[in-house]
Parts: C-alpha cells; structure tokens; sequence
C-alpha cells in the first residue's frame, strides 16, 4: 500500500538500502544506458570502453550480435542486420511499406504488424527492441555489479500508445522491470533542470535519427509541466542520410540500388553528413557498378537538400507553442536534444526562430539517457527526499469511432496524464449483450485519417430492453501515456468483459508466447520466473502494508487491525514456500482486506497535504 | 466527487486561480504515480485512479464554464445536454451577427481587422455574461441556479465562436 508510504515521506519500513537502477535511452541510431552513483548521473560504458551503442541487431544463424560489431557486418549481410528498428516500432506492415524509405532489409506481414525476415526466422521489432534492451542491461548489471531493479525507458513525447506498448512489451521480453516510460525531452528537461535550476519556460527541440519532438515546458521549483508537445514520429536524421543518398543517385545515374549498395550508399551519407558538420564542403568516392565516382557536396547544397525537413520542424515547433498558447519570445530556454542537432542548419533554423542561442552544454546524445537514470534513481527508492514532479501530457487525442466513420474526441490531446473519462453508451436492440469499440488516436475527423488502436468488445451485458442497459466505459491513460478501458452497466453494476484486438500491437498472450519462447528464458525455468514475480509483489504488499499500519492504525478498529495483521502473518508464510498459486491467493487476500483501510487513508493523506492551509468548510 | 472539498477551497464560483493551481501542486506531489513505482501492483492502480481524478478536478475547476456546472451539479441543477430552443431573441441575432462575421474573414482584404473586431465583440459579450454568471450563482437559490444554467447554455455559443476564429486565424497563418 505505497499510497500509505507516502504519508510519511523518507520513513520506510524496509532499512535504507541503495538499489540499482537505470536509464535507459532506446535511440533509433543509438542506445544508452545511465546511472546515478553518489549523487552524479552519467552513462555506463560496456567491456570495450562506449557508452554508445549503435541500435543494430544482427541475426546469424546460431547467435544474435548487437552494436558495432552489427554494423561492421551491415555492408557483407545487409538482409540480417537491423537498423533503425524504432521506426518500426508499434506500426503496422502495409502504412510500413507507404511511409518507410527503402529498407535494406526484408520486412513481411506477421498478422497485420510489420516483421523482418532474417536468419533466424521471423523477428518482430518488439523482439529485435528488446536484444538492444538486453545487451544495455548486460552492461549495467556487470559495471554496477548486480541485478537491476529497475528501469526507466525514454520514448519521443509524440510516440502513440501503440509505439508505447510495444516499447513496454519489448522491455518486457529483456526480462526489465519498467518503472516509467518517460519521454524523451522530459528527460533531457530533467537533465538539464536539476543541474543549472532552471526557472521559466523552457523549449527542448529533440531531432533523433528517426523521430522529431519538440515539447514546451514550464519549469518552477522541481515541477516540471509539460504545456504542450507535438512533432513527427517519422522525421529524423536518417531522412537527412536518405536526401543525401537520393543526391547521389543523381550523380551516378543509377536508380536500383542492390540492398548492398543502399546500405553502402547510406553509410557514405551519414559520413558525408558529419563531416559537413565541422566543414563547409566534402569530397569522396561513391563505389558505384562503373567503378569508383570522384564526387564533393559543399554545406551549401546539403543544406538545400535538407531545407524542407528542417522547415518542417520549425513548422511543427510553431503549431506547438500555439497549443502551449505561448509566442516564440517567451521562450527563455531550448534545449538542444539528439545527435541530429549537431547540423549547422538545424542550430541556425531554431536559434532564429526561437530568437535564443540553443543550450549545448550537455552532450545532446547523452542528455536523454542521464535525465532518465536520475528519475530512475528516484522511481526506485534511492532518493526519498525528491521534490521532483513531472507532469506529462497525451501527445495525440483519443477518440472512439461513431456513426458515419467519424471520430469523437474523449481526451483531448495535450490533456495531463494520468487521465480518466468515463463516456456511456446504450443497448440499441432488445436483449442486446454484447457491444464493440474503435479506439482511435490523432487528431483528424475521420477514421480513415486517424491511427487506430484497438478494437473493444464487450461483452457479458446483462440482457435488457433496447435502451435500458447503461454502460459506462471509462478510458484511462496511465503517467507512461498507456490506455486501459474498463466497462461496467449501471444499473446492475455488472462489469462487462473486455476483449482487446490491438490494431497495430501484441496481445498480452502473444507477449507471453514471446517470452516463453525467446532466447532470455529459453535456458530458464518459467515456473521459477512466475514464482519469483510473486514473491516479490507479496514483499512489497507486505512491506507496504506494514508502514500503514504502523503509520496509521487509529483509523483501524480493533477487529480490522487483528483481521489485517492476521492476513500479513499468513502473507509472510506462504511467501516463502514454492506455490505460486498459493501466495498470489494470499497477495489478494490482503488486498481485499485492506482495500478499506487503503481509502481511508487516501482520504486521510490528502487532508494531510493539504495541512496548514486555511480550510473554509464547505 | 466534490472538487472543491477535494482542494478544500470554498464552493463558490470566483475562485483564487493562483491557490487553486499551488494545492493542486502539492496534491499531485503526494498522488502522483511516480511515487508508487516501486509499490505493489495494487497501490499502483490506486495511485493512477487518484491522480487521475486530481487532474480532472483540476481541469474543472480552473475553467470557469466547467466550475460553474460542477458547482451546478452540486446543487442538483443538471445543464441538459439535449437543445434547448432560447427565447432570447438579442441573444440570436447577436449570434447570427457574429457568424457573418466570422463567414466574412477568409474573404475581406483586411482580415486581421475583422478578426480583431469579431475578438473584441466575442470577448465583451463574454465578459458581460460571466459576471451574471457569478452574480447568479452568488446566492445559492433555485430560481438563480436556473437562470445561471441558461447563462452557461449561452456561454457555450460564445466559447465556441472564440474557439472557430482561432481556427480562422491559424488558417490565415499557415
């Protein structure tokens, strides 16, 4: 009952023990993983000495490589190594094939989502995510020297709930304990925040390799609200290197490229890109089929090349502080965010349009992951005195579908999460008992133009009269920007059941199959692993339920309190013997058992925080 | 819910904007699910629901339309969802004005002046109406309360012609 803990904020049951805990950055070009260590966050190196790595996963037949070693193979096995899997991420296999640029690698349709074939068979972008995941946490556990006990994943602000999920699920399969989807520019405001106290609005423009955010916050002693976020969840620097390789096309007239050569093509490019970084013009070879092309691109054109996509930015930045209800003056900050930003144009463009020199101080490749692992270090435990507050919004608005293919809207986008709002529907036909839902995401009037994200069917309504059944669906987005729909007719109470088809994601059994099956848990018992869960959610109920009461028992009668501290006493025994089913039975015992207490205490807690203010009755 | 018990602030429609926002900062503070992460599965869903029920508290009552139907709703006078007809006829041909107006922006040769004018006029007949607004809902009477609803009814017109010319103007823009 953490609701409890928190009354009494620094005092836990449990002795104070350090936990490790991290941050993690999944990049569409690169990955990295950060930690807090006596006070100071900083990103974790692997054995060969980088704290990047590139989010390229290779399969071969027999082993699976990840980072550089990936890339080094790119070129001689372009089918098998995959690059820039987070623009796959939580996307269905045909609005793939219309928006990705040529992919050199195979990608199939696996029911509707999006798959790569490789030398392992079928792989899923959730699977591929979660090789990277595994790998980083490979490299914290060994440089922290222990387990992780949790960790927080940053994803682009814009990122929809179906891109969410699959981040989560992936995770999920890495075998991690997410503690927070955080978004990507919160985590770089964080960063930021916490190190120069940062006070006002600030604007943090994040251009990744394949994603584009750019979130408005305001900034006022540890809180941190988000008033508005917008951006392209398929812009990046990766369109930079395919302008480029376009251009070079031109040059050696050819127009089919062999997955080989693309791939070539595109390492050329993103070193071309680099190199116009620090220089205003480049020369090269191109490898082209008639041999070697001698080639030079000044800064001048490459900025032309890329005009468009950078003036796609500002557009997007413009629309954001009209959301925000804010003009471009008063901006007092931006914050510079992603690799992508180290183009001279990019600087220029916003710095002009912002009308502020953008802040650099922190390496904008790095900012991301540390911002991360200093919430992480507080979602853990480790810190207990944060007076940290992060207020997120929903990037894009829900809605459900109605008559005609229309879309209404239920929350609004840029609306503060967690959010709840409850919608009722009515029976349409005599003895109707079962209905279905089309949950959409976007912000356009129809259908056709939205993201869908899943179906709904409810079912178990108890048989009524046409009209006479009330049913209240209640949506619900969680602080990680996650949805969950729960229904219940109203005059009897009656919770309908729920089936969800995610239009463009994994069922909860599809993510069990996936982990059962996958590589982490091959070698591993899975009973043991579904043990062990238990045991340690019947600790925290334990350790929780324990700080309430000796916190609070004046709420409790005598009877309650004998009533809980009996189930707590069972709770403790059988979370030691080795039956799953039993100790989940106990976990749910004391949950009903305080459920009770739990609300009075709510109640109690927040009459508390709002202790010493002029209370006028009402 | 309550959401002015929930705040502990007074139920009356003129409120401290500035206190309101500090407590719902402070309640947050407490609710927010990030300081459950680590709790058990169930606490976490409470946090959730909790913080979830702060936010939309806040969103009422920071918006004077929405403050003044909870405040409403508190007293048992519902806003009907369904079209009621107005006899106030001022208050249609003031309507049928406006929307020329608005029709007319996109079309004339000087459209930031029209969109100025139409904005002044929008936020004078609103001003107007949000005094009565809070003058009706002073007393804590019946007969008020329902005077108070149709007031809001009409608000909801101007709220949203102010909502139409920013599409306008964000049009003129791009």
């Amino acid at each position: 009952m953490a609701l409890l803990q928190i009354a009494e904020p620094g005092q836990s049951a449990a002795p104070h023990q350090h936990k490790l805990a991290a941050g993690i950055d999944l990049g569409t070009t690169n990955s990295l993983v950060a930690t807090v260590r006596s006070g100071q966050a900083s990103t974790l190196k692997n054995a060969a000495g980088e704290d990047m790595l590139p989010s390229v996963v290779q399969y071969l037949a027999d082993k699976v490589v990840v980072g550089k070693a990936a890339i080094a193979a790119a070129v001689s096995d372009p089918h098998n190594s995959i690059f820039s899997v987070k623009r796959l991420m939580g996307r269905g296999y045909a609005e793939t094939m219309a928006q990705v640029q040529q992919l050199p690698y195979l990608l199939v349709d696996q029911q509707g989502l999006v798959a790569i074939e490789t030398a392992q068979g079928i792989k899923n972008p959730v699977e591929v995510s979660a090789e990277i995941l595994a790998t980083l946490a490979d490299t914290a556990s060994q440089t922290l020297g222990g387990e992780l006990t949790g960790v927080v994943i940053t994803v682009p602000a814009y990122f929809d709930d179906a891109q969410r999920q699959a981040t989560k699920d992936a995770a999920k399969l890495a075998g991690l304990n997410v503690l927070r989807l955080l978004n990507e520019p919160t985590a770089a405001a964080l960063a930021y925040g916490l190190d120069s106290g940062q006070e006002g609005v600030v604007a943090v423009y994040d251009l990744g390799g394949g994603t584009f955010d750019i979130s408005i916050l305001r900034l006022k002693r540890g809180v941190f609200e988000v008033l508005a976020t917008g951006g392209d969840s398929a812009l990046g620097g990766d369109d930079f290197d395919h302008a480029i390789v376009t251009w070079l096309q031109q040059q050696s007239g050819e127009t089919e490229l062999s997955h080989q050569s693309l791939r070539q093509h595109l390492q050329l490019a993103r070193q071309i890109k680099e190199q116009l970084s620090a220089s205003d013009s480049y020369a090269f070879e191109l490898p082209t089929t008639q041999g070697a092309l001698a080639l030079s691109l000044t800064r001048e054109h490459f900025d032309s090349l890329i005009q468009t996509l950078v003036r796609k930015t500002i557009r997007a930045c413009k629309q954001t502080l009209r959301d925000a209800g804010l003009s471009a003056d008063e901006v007092a900050q931006v914050v510079m965010v992603g690799g992508s930003t180290r183009v001279p144009q990019v600087r220029t463009a916003v710095g002009e349009f912002f009308a502020a020199e953008p802040l650099t101080s922190i390496d904008p490749d790095k900012v991301v992951a540390i911002g991360a692992a200093i919430q992480a270090n507080v979602l853990v435990g480790n810190k207990s005195d944060a007076d940290t507050l992060l207020l997120d919004v929903i990037p894009l608005s829900l809605g459900l579908e109605t008559m005609g293919g229309l879309v209404e809207k239920i929350i609004p986008r840029n609306t503060i999460i967690p959010v709840a709002r409850a919608q009722e529907f009515t029976t349409f036909k005599d003895g109707q008992t079962a209905m279905s839902l089309h949950v959409l995401q976007g912000e356009r009037e129809l259908v056709a133009d939205c993201r869908s994200l899943a179906k709904f069917n409810l079912t178990d309504i108890p048989p009524m009269a046409a009209g006479g059944a009330h049913i209240r669906v209640t949506f619900q987005v969680d602080a990680d920007g996650l949805l969950s729909v729960t229904a219940q007719e109203k005059s009897s109470g009656v919770s309908a059941s729920i089936q969800v088809k995610p239009s463009y994601g994994l069922s909860d059994d599809q993510v069990a199959t996936m982990i059962q099956s996958s590589m982490q848990y091959a070698k591993q018992d899975m009973q043991l692993r579904l043990l062990r869960e238990q045991q340690v959610e019947a600790s925290r109920v334990w350790e929780a339920v324990s700080a309430a009461i000796s916190a609070d028992a004046h709420l409790l009668g005598a009877a309650e309190l004998l009533e809980i501290e009996q189930a707590l006493s069972e709770l403790k025994l059988v979370a030691q013997s080795e039956n799953t089913a039993a100790i989940k039975a106990a976990i749910d015992k004391t949950n009903h058992i305080t459920d009770e207490f739990a609300a009075r205490r709510m109640d109690n807690s927040i009459r508390q925080a709002l202790q010493g203010h002029n209370v006028d009755e009402v | 819910m309550n959401y002015f018990q929930l705040f502990q602030v007074p139920a009356q429609f003129d409120l401290d904007l500035t206190e309101l926002g500090t407590r719902y900062l402070e309640l947050q503070r407490n609710f927010h699910p990030d300081n459950y992460a680590a709790g058990s599965e169930r606490d976490r869903l409470l946090a959730v629901q909790q913080a979830a029920n702060i936010n939309d508290a806040y969103h009422s009552l920071k918006q004077p339309l929405l403050r003044a139907e909870h405040l409403l709703a508190l007293r048992g006078v519902k806003i009907s969802q369904e079209q009621r007809s107005f006899t106030d006829t001022t208050f249609l041909m003031q309507q049928m004005e406006l929307r020329e107006l608005l029709g007319d922006i996109l079309h004339s040769s000087d459209p930031y002046a029209l969109i100025d004018e139409a904005e002044q006029q929008i936020q004078q007949q609103k001003n107007v109406l949000l005094h009565q607004l809070a003058k009706a809902l002073e007393d804590n009477q019946h007969e008020q309360d329902l005077q108070a609803a149709d007031i809001i009814r009409k608000l909801k017109f101007f709220f949203k012609l102010q909502h139409e010319l920013e599409l306008i103007e964000q049009q003129l823009q791009d």
